[in-house]
């Protein structure tokens, strides 16, 4: 499903990865974890096609990234730190908006059964920058799921809702898991990650220093072993 | 092809409904549009006689001025709440993208020709009301969003952005503004279609380049 070899991302002479493997099987439900600045945003980025890998292969669905970047982006769902939404349409615009961007016809029924999972229905007429920040993050997770991609990727998803949104979103993430999708999220929540994801990778200093599958966590829990994979020696070096 | 329509489409649907929603950028074009051209009428005195002379220089440094608070506003829309990440996530072809934010703007920039143009007709009793003045009018909008659709997406990335964009456009826009102006005023004064010719001439191959240009080049300047 996701395939990445000794992907390296410098930006000008700084080496932000620095030969990350990674690779997530279908169904997989995939927390990264790591320190702020380890590099996450930056990985999630070229998965999403959004930045190029300075060096090394990634490939989704089989696709190479950047090359076949077109067949990767239709299956793809992104839920990054900003909503991408824009604040002078309605909830109910921005998502016919971005239907219409995957190809997608007959929206009405799409759009409010999606209003209605995200716990929009009643402010579906409101323009979005009348929104609060956990109300866009909530249309942001629905604008992400409008086209049922294959893979969904998730930067920080937890960050800015209440208990209610967070639940609510959780309950969206098992869901999606339940049907075979497979799922990339990062975090800092470990709670929350340890509840969800089926496996977790810790990225430091630009690799991945520690994968373990959520059977395989010590008896102590998720912070020990995160604890833990912070505490050794990076395995590599710069590529 | 119906892709590419389809998402060009979408594009212009929804830049039109947030302007209309707003109001913002057509209004500040205008506002800002309106007082260049009174200012320039007080700054220069114009008597009748001179004013058809200076009345085409006036209207493109006008319509140059307020394209770029046009441009600017429309791409910090897109990269306001990371709508341009959104837009690239999605499958469609990165030209697409492009030529429906420069339909958008050039809807925007022939909106402020409409009203400013009567407007000076009436003010200072120079009848810009005439096919061939619309004709350059048309040519170069065209240009001026087909290179300013390019540079703003560029800018747009900067912290500099509102300051970066004219440095970035005008030099590039002056073979087009020049024969802009001489088109225009070759209509006001009157002069043979002969002598006039070059200069649409020059718009069209200008038109022609600069949208082949971003064609070929936009992708690599959108994306990271
Ligand atoms: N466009 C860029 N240009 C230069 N450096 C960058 C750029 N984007 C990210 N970086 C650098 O890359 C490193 C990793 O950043 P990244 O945002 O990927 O971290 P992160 O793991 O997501 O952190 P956080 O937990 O705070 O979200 C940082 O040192 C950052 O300064
Ligand atoms: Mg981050």
């Amino acid at each position: 499903m996701i395939e990445v070899r000794r992907l390296v991302k410098r930006f000008g002479l700084k080496t932000v990865l620095r030969g990350v493997d990674f690779h997530v099987e279908q169904g997989e439900f995939v927390a990264l974890l790591g320190p702020n600045g380890a590099g996450k945003t930056t990985f999630l980025r070229i998965l999403a096609s959004l930045a190029r890998p300075t060096l090394g292969e990634v490939r989704i669905n089989g696709y190479l990234l950047p090359q076949q970047a077109a067949a990767v982006r239709q299956r793809l769902g992104v839920v990054s730190h900003l909503p991408l939404l824009y604040g002078d349409l309605t909830a109910e615009e921005n998502l016919r908006f971005y239907g219409r961007l995957y190809g997608l016809d007959g929206l009405d029924g799409r759009v409010s059964e999606l209003l209605a999972r995200v716990g929009l229905a009643e402010r579906r007429r409101d323009l979005v920058r009348t929104f609060s920040r956990g109300m866009q993050q909530r249309l942001a997770i629905g604008r992400a799921l409008i086209h049922q991609p294959d893979v969904l990727l998730l930067d920080e998803p937890h960050t800015g809702l209440d208990q209610d949104a967070c639940e609510m979103l959780d309950t969206i993430l098992r869901d999606v898991a339940a049907q075979g999708q497979t799922v990339v999220m990062t975090s800092h929540d470990l709670a929350r990650a340890e509840d969800l994801a089926t496996r977790f990778d810790v990225l430091s200093r630009g690799v991945i220093v520690a994968s373990a599958a959520a059977q395989a966590l010590p008896p102590e829990g998720l912070l020990s072993f995160y604890r833990q994979a912070l505490r050794a020696p990076a395995q590599k070096g710069a590529a | 092809m119906k892709p590419f329509l389809r998402t060009m489409g979408a594009i212009v649907w929804k830049d039109l409904a947030a302007e209309w929603r707003s109001r913002e950028m057509i209004s500040g074009m205008l506002v800002f549009a309106l007082l260049v051209v009174f200012i320039f009428n007080f700054a220069l005195e114009l008597s009748p006689a001179t004013r058809s002379s200076v009345t085409a220089g006036v209207l493109w440094v006008t319509f140059a001025f307020a394209g770029t608070l046009g441009l600017n506003r429309s791409m910090a829309a897109e990269k306001d709440r990371g709508c341009l990440d959104g837009l690239l996530l999605a499958p469609v072809d990165r030209t697409a993208l492009y030529f429906g934010k420069m339909l958008s703007n050039l809807v925007f920039m022939l909106a402020v020709a409409v009203i400013v143009m009567p407007v000076y007709s009436v003010l200072y009793t120079v009848n810009l009301m005439q096919p061939g003045l619309w004709a350059v009018v048309a040519l170069g909008s065209l240009g001026y969003v087909s290179v300013g659709t390019l540079l703003a997406s560029m800018a747009v990335q900067a912290r500099t952005r509102d300051i970066l964009l004219p440095i970035l456009l005008f030099p590039v826009l002056i073979p087009l503004l020049v024969a802009a102006v001489k088109a225009s005023s070759g209509f006001l004064q009157a002069i043979p279609m002969e002598e006039i010719w070059p200069w649409l001439n020059l718009m069209i191959v200008y038109d022609v380049v600069f949208i082949s240009t971003a064609f070929m080049v936009f992708e690599a300047v959108v994306e990271e």
